[in-house]
């Protein structure tokens, strides 16, 4: 059973923490994701590192460009995933040339083998996911997680909807990471119309939830919220992670 | 075989649009309205007097005698030199600020390298009355200073990237980002033929009116045509109405900047392999973990790492012939048009034109080479490398 379907069975106003692969320093992959399964956190995604993230704001694009140079890479990150065992699911985030170039088969393969239960890369558009390689990830039972926006018509909500199997990533506005903090009126009005569309996928929020008051507003929208930023940035200031967990909820 | 996009996005294996969910409804907006625009008869009558009364065309297809004489073959230049702001990139930039204001859109991006397409795009803002804001790597800023006065004076907004190796594919990713977010009132105008579909196939589409001018003006059917290749608006303009034309060889010239193996190089087809880049999948330069790696040309506007997926197409079918020329080897041809025709050719023009050098073309034989730019924006490389 892919853990991603029974976190949302159980629980409600679920944290998800994004972090980027290999920093602040190459070997702190581990020791950020057990802190983070220690805290309680209930779902966490690992950022690859990738020259030109498109869809991230100026923080993960610099903690990106840190880690290329600390030497980090996927191979690399599927090794140091080898020796962690957390109870909290795992979400590999990377953009589409990092697998490509990988081979989207042997990515599929070691991240089912290291105990990866879903994949979010967002410049995989899903026309091209689902003629040539939804049967790949079936395979490994890897979770496929599409994104939507504002500007995303219901109609291909519901498309989404369909082929999703574990969650939908609903970024809350139309932005890049980290650019548009807070949870306003416009993405309150947005959130609902997610919600009142009774889809047969849990919501999860992401992009502009930094901290405890923003993480409650969307979950009253969504079964919970997802923060990567904010995060981030915690890391660059040494903040211990329990600490800042502490501060969520 | 067929060179045109199929249904999809994609010219063969390459291409598609391959873009975060936030720009879908952006390009979609696009991809649903484009050809329709531009096939209409309103577009057309804009479009041309534009063209024809503003920018300039037809561009002269001139015989230049004494190139010729000393290639010993017949060689044409089609002068886009001589269009308003100096390059091939305003056929574009008008054809798209037209949809732009067709789709009601108030404010415009454009990335740009060397700034011809960003003085191009501010130009045609200027002339709509629309906001215009142009990303441009920090350090193109610098080395490309007399631009970034231009677009000043033209009333755009020139927004200094600070990101990854700070040119112009980082000026791409900026403006995309812009894009995500501002996905409303704002309309993209990109530069070259790269980026996600339907961008390639607009862009061909707009600067395609350089062949047709070329089969009109040239009464024979040319043996060769010549272009050199960043992204490859021109080349894919220059080559466009002859694709179907297995007779009329066409070259791609790359820019090999110190040397194929000197690590600083931005010839895409040698060193590259197929990968994604700003929503294209296309030959791309990168290193083993997908990395894009950041290329060097003594041309701005040659140093892209990826390539337009239409170019891609032609190399992988090998309908047209990619060659690549050394920084040295443009700087020679450049000295050398400036003495023999009296014409400053921009530096990645000049790449196409050192190609002459290696060609062999016989006597009876008819060369057509895209003189995409001229040379001024590029005087104080020439200075700097004056052979006296």
């Amino acid at each position: 059973m892919n853990k991603l379907n029974t976190l949302f069975s159980d629980k409600k106003k679920l944290l998800s923490i994004y972090f980027t692969a290999g920093f602040p320093e190459l070997n702190s992959t581990a020791k950020i994701l057990n802190e983070l399964d220690n805290a309680g956190v209930d779902m966490i995604e690992i950022g690859i590192p990738f020259s030109d993230p498109l869809a991230d704001g100026p923080v993960i694009q610099d903690s990106s460009e840190r880690a290329i140079a600390n030497g980090m890479n996927v191979s690399f990150l599927f090794e140091q995933l080898k020796n962690v065992n957390t109870k909290a699911p795992l979400i590999l985030m990377g953009y589409f040339n990092s697998v490509m170039q990988f081979g989207v088969e042997k990515f599929c393969k070691q991240s089912k083998s290291v105990g990866v239960s879903g994949l979010i890369i967002p410049d995989l558009p899903i026309e091209v996911y689902l003629k040539e390689y939804k049967h790949v990830f079936q395979k490994y039972d890897l979770k496929n997680i599409f994104l939507i926006s504002p500007q995303t018509s219901n109609e291909r909500i519901k498309l989404i909807d369909k082929h999703s199997d574990a969650f939908i990533y609903a970024v809350s506005s139309s932005s890049t990471t980290g650019t548009k903090n807070g949870v306003n009126a416009d993405k309150e009005k947005y959130f609902s119309r997610i919600k009142k569309m009774n889809l047969k996928n849990p919501v999860m929020i992401g992009f502009g939830i930094s901290e405890k008051q923003s993480f409650n507003k969307a979950c009253n929208y969504a079964s919970g919220a997802i923060i990567g930023t904010a995060f981030i940035q915690s890391l660059k200031t040494k903040t211990h992670v329990t600490e800042f967990i502490k501060t969520i909820r | 075989m067929n060179y045109s996009v199929n249904k999809e996005g994609y010219y063969g294996s390459f291409g598609g649009a391959y873009i975060p969910e936030m720009l879908y409804p952006n390009i979609e907006e696009i991809k649903n309205n484009y050809q329709k625009i531009i096939s209409s008869q309103k577009f057309k009558n804009e479009y041309n007097a534009l063209l024809a009364n503003y920018a300039g065309r037809p561009t002269p297809l001139y015989f230049a005698k004494r190139l010729s004489e000393k290639y010993k073959t017949n060689i044409y230049l089609k002068r886009e030199d001589l269009l308003h702001t100096g390059a091939h990139k305003i056929n574009n930039t008008l054809g798209q600020i037209l949809i732009a204001k067709h789709l009601g859109k108030k404010r415009i991006i454009a990335e740009t390298g060397a700034g011809q397409h960003g003085v191009a795009t501010a130009t045609v803002c200027a002339l709509m009355g629309l906001q215009c804001i142009v990303y441009m790597g920090e350090v193109d800023i610098e080395r490309q200073a007399p631009n970034v006065a231009r677009m000043k004076m033209l009333g755009a907004k020139v927004v200094s990237t600070t990101s990854g190796s700070k040119t112009l594919k980082d000026a791409t990713n900026e403006a995309i980002r812009d894009w995500i977010n501002n996905a409303t009132d704002t309309y993209y105008i990109i530069g070259s033929v790269v980026g996600p579909h339907p961008y390639p196939d607009l862009v061909a589409k707009l600067q395609s009116v350089i062949s047709k001018e070329i089969k009109l003006q040239l009464r024979t059917k040319p043996n060769y045509v010549i272009a050199c290749v960043g992204g490859g608006s021109n080349a894919a303009g220059a080559f466009y109405h002859f694709m179907n034309d297995k007779n009329v060889k066409l070259i791609a010239v790359e820019a090999a900047g110190k040397g194929i193996k000197s690590g600083h190089s931005a010839a895409t087809m040698v060193l590259g392999k197929p990968g994604i880049i700003h929503g294209s999948k296309t030959m791309l330069m990168q290193n083993s973990d997908g990395q894009i790696t950041e290329p060097y040309s003594i041309s701005a506007g040659l140093d892209y790492p990826g390539v337009g997926p239409i170019h891609a197409h032609l190399f992988d079918t090998d309908r047209a012939k990619f060659v690549s020329i050394t920084d040295a080897e443009a700087l020679k041809a450049a000295y050398q048009l400036a003495k023999l025709e009296g014409i400053i050719p921009a530096l990645e023009s000049a790449h196409a034109l050192a190609y002459l050098g290696k060609l062999k073309a016989k006597k009876n034989e008819t060369v057509v080479v895209n003189l995409s730019g001229r040379g001024d924006k590029d005087l104080s490389t020439y200075i700097k490398h004056l052979p006296i």
